[in-house]
């Protein structure tokens, strides 16, 4: 299944490693934070909202 | 109906709230069947062998670094001149995204280069200004993270935005001011000519639109992110006032 990448397997493999690498690296921060942020939001408003 | 109705927070957040799904799904089938078809089903190139398969990852993310940066200018100049907060916002939510794709742009050209020019790194014009759009895009996010004023920061983030589309543009268009130096022109052309090869253009082309596409998901995501992040910190300063 794997393609012959002759002389070459080691620059495109790792072309292709570093690049899915920083996209998940972003990927999962975007994912972590907003869900955080979300989380913090809803309790600060629920805090609020009972103290008036 | 018109396009200023999402500068309110509120409907902002509602109608990305029913987009981002199809639009997850969209970019990681474009960005995986791209991917999938050059990778697997693409022959090698007759001059550059299998390294032509890291075409599919260097264009749509060079595209991406730079476009990025001219949707951070138009959503700055929005908020120059109109003072919508969600512009601004969302010009900040694009930055790391531009920063990552200006990234994976260098990284993977220095990978692609070394093989085919014998270095990984030269002071070409085209990659020494995709190295200062580089720091361009540090900065900006630095700047944002430095100024507490929200309003200050967006400021002084527009201007810098401004100046940083000098570089975005010499990027885009260096191999053309500069007839020299090592990088190529343009991979993708109308003129029949100088375009690459269909067997290697339609998977690129996939790979494009969900480039694309992710960045929009991202950017929608992440500006949703910072409008609540912004409300939170303005519940949290009232509460400090009524105590």
């Amino acid at each position: 299944m794997m393609p012959d990448l002759g002389k070459y397997g080691d620059t495109v493999l790792s072309a292709y490693g570093v690049s899915l690498l920083l996209l998940l690296v972003l990927l999962v921060l975007t994912l972590r934070r907003g869900a955080k942020v979300r989380a913090a939001l809803r309790d600060v408003e629920h805090r609020v909202g009972r103290n008036g | 109906m018109s396009i200023w109705e999402y500068a309110n927070p509120k409907k902002f957040l509602r109608s990305t709230e029913r987009v981002l799904p199809p639009l997850w799904l969209g970019s990681a089938v474009l960005i995986t069947g791209g991917l999938i078809w050059g990778f697997f089903f693409t022959p090698d190139d007759y001059r550059q062998g299998a390294t032509v398969k890291i075409i599919y990852l260097h264009v749509p993310s060079a595209l991406m670094a730079i476009n990025a940066w001219f949707m951070m200018l138009v959503a700055s100049l929005i908020w120059v001149i109109r003072r919508h907060h969600v512009s601004a916002l969302a010009a900040r939510a694009a930055a790391p995204v531009g920063l990552v794709m200006t990234l994976i742009a260098l990284l993977t050209g220095a990978i692609w280069g070394q093989p085919m020019w014998g270095t990984w790194w030269a002071w070409d014009p085209r990659l020494t200004s995709f190295l200062v759009l580089f720091l361009f895009y540090l900065g900006y996010i630095a700047l944002w993270q430095a100024i507490d004023d929200p309003d200050t920061a967006a400021d002084l983030t527009s201007i810098l935005c401004l100046v940083g589309s000098v570089f975005a543009v010499l990027s885009r268009y260096a191999v053309n001011f500069w007839n020299q130096g090592l990088h190529q022109g343009a991979s993708l052309s109308l003129d029949k000519e100088e375009n690459v090869a269909d067997v290697f253009a339609y998977p690129l082309y996939v790979c494009m639109a969900g480039f694309i596409l992710l960045f929009i998901v991202l950017v929608l995501y992440r500006t949703g992110t910072e409008i609540r992040a912004r409300r939170m910190s303005a519940l949290l300063a009232r509460e400090r006032m009524s105590e």
